[in-house]
């Protein structure tokens, strides 16, 4: 049987890694490689590099932190941020990211899933969506990091994602994100029961029994960042956490 | 041709660059090659393998390498295939119905159990015979598949998982290894494997030659 995934995230902006990127003043967390590498050591079952950089000049960088980081680690690498198109993901590929996740480019040229998993496979293509809750009490796809709202319902675009060959869906809740109020473990369910792809759970993590909630909830994995930035808690102590809580892990 | 060397297939669009990074912290020396020739006499291969069963055998075919490649494993020369590399080796896959694999493992891959999420994407403990060479230590490793082989022909020995049902984590026949799962990504425990693998598969160092 599968174990849940613990999935610490790296968000890097201009080669570093940065903590309050989608909130307040940026700090510098570190060198990818080194974060990856402390990382894995204390049991992550994967990684994910998000490029934030706001500049295409800072995004150069991306195929060389994620060349730099796979010689450091012997656990899958997911790879997002800017992906706009086959080359973008070939790059990013053959520089050593296992999966490549995209988010605006395919919300807005939905083709482009359908191109990267006929060309790399379902288990390359991994869908990031953003997802944001309406007054009604829905939730619809954001993009732009959140600040463009798209009118586009989230449940029914994770469908048609799938179908188009997404192979994973990394599920972020842009009103949790950056809250430390928990995941939104309604968004989860309803995501996680309209797929029979895996899910991860993202945003708004504080804590275990955050992460506990999530995977209650149906998340397959669980993403997080400020938890083990902060150094709050290790990755080895959080799935001890789990453990002890009937939560299959790899330890 | 240095003692450590190990030749990787290309196959197309496969990310090779784990498999090498892999291979590197396991102390080989990969190459990437496309040459029929090399893929014959070179002591030791890896087939890697992502994408489809149909387009890689299309490839394979294509550029000559599927009969070296039956005819080396045929002949148990070293060799490790990876993910779909495995799948290659069968007789066809449901994934493309009427496309032939290799046909050095008698069996037809199949797709997952609906029952489950797929692809399977994750860590999943693989149990072997205990005297099997390679595979005998169980461990986590990590997975990203839709297909898998059920049962274990005759002649291999067979190292399993459970997804939705009990299927093939891995096969062994004296060098030849074939694993569908990523042993470059499973961590400590896959570095492992591929270290025995290159320690049972290491060729004579011949009296001086350095390398």
């Amino acid at each position: 049987m599968l174990t849940v995934r613990v999935i610490p995230c790296l968000d890097v902006r201009d080669g570093r890694v940065v903590k309050g990127v989608r909130f307040s003043g940026l700090r510098d967390a570190g060198s990818p490689p080194e974060r990856a590498a402390a990382y894995e050591a204390q049991g992550a079952d994967e990684l994910v590099l998000l490029d934030v950089s706001a500049t295409p000049e800072g995004r150069a960088h991306q195929t060389e932190t994620t060349r730099r980081v796979r010689e450091q680690l012997s656990i899958p690498l997911t790879v997002g941020g800017g992906v706009r198109t086959r080359d973008d993901a070939r790059a990013l590929l053959e520089a050593g990211a296992d999966k490549v996740a995209v988010n605006t480019a395919a919300v807005r040229t939905p083709d482009l899933i359908d191109r990267l998993a006929t060309e790399f496979g379902c288990q390359c293509t991994v869908l990031a969506l953003d997802a944001a809750r309406t007054p009604a009490g829905n939730w619809e796809v954001v993009v732009l990091s959140g600040r463009q709202r798209t009118g586009r319902d989230a449940i029914a675009w994770a469908g048609e994602a799938t179908r188009r060959g997404a192979g994973e869906i990394l599920l972020t809740s842009w009103d949790r994100d950056g809250t430390r109020a928990g995941y939104d473990v309604d968004l989860i369910a309803a995501v996680a029961g309209a797929v029979c792809v895996p899910v991860i759970a993202s945003g708004g993590a504080a804590g275990p029994e955050h992460l506990l909630a999530a995977l209650r909830a149906g998340a397959d994995a669980v993403l997080a960042a400020s938890i083990f930035h902060d150094r709050d808690m290790t990755v080895g102590a959080v799935k001890d956490y789990l453990a002890e809580r009937g939560i299959q892990v790899r330890r | 041709m240095s003692a450590d060397e190990v030749l990787i297939v290309r196959t197309g669009t496969a990310n090779l660059a784990s498999v090498c990074a892999g291979l590197r912290r396991a102390g080989a020396t990969p190459r990437l090659t496309e040459s029929p020739n090399d893929v014959a006499v070179a002591e030791r291969v890896v087939l890697p393998g992502v994408g489809a069963f149909g387009a890689a055998m299309a490839r394979l075919t294509d550029k000559g390498l599927d009969r070296v490649l039956a005819e080396r494993i045929a002949a148990g020369r070293p060799t490790l295939a990876v993910c779909l590399g495995l799948q290659l080796l069968c007789d066809e896959s449901e994934e493309t119905p009427g496309v032939r694999g290799l046909g050095l493992v008698a069996g037809c891959i199949t797709r997952f159990s609906t029952a489950v999420r797929v692809p399977q994407l994750g860590w999943n403990l693989v149990a072997a015979d205990d005297r099997a060479p390679l595979l005998h230590n169980p461990g986590y490793a990590y997975f990203a598949n839709s297909y898998k082989l059920d049962a274990a022909p005759t002649g291999w020995t067979a190292a399993y998982a459970d997804h939705g049902g009990r299927f093939v984590a891995a096969l062994e026949r004296g060098t030849v290894l074939a694993c569908q799962f990523h042993p470059e990504l499973s961590g400590p425990w896959g570095l492992e494997l591929l270290r025995r693998w290159l320690d049972a598969t290491q060729p004579r160092r011949t009296g001086g030659a350095a390398c």
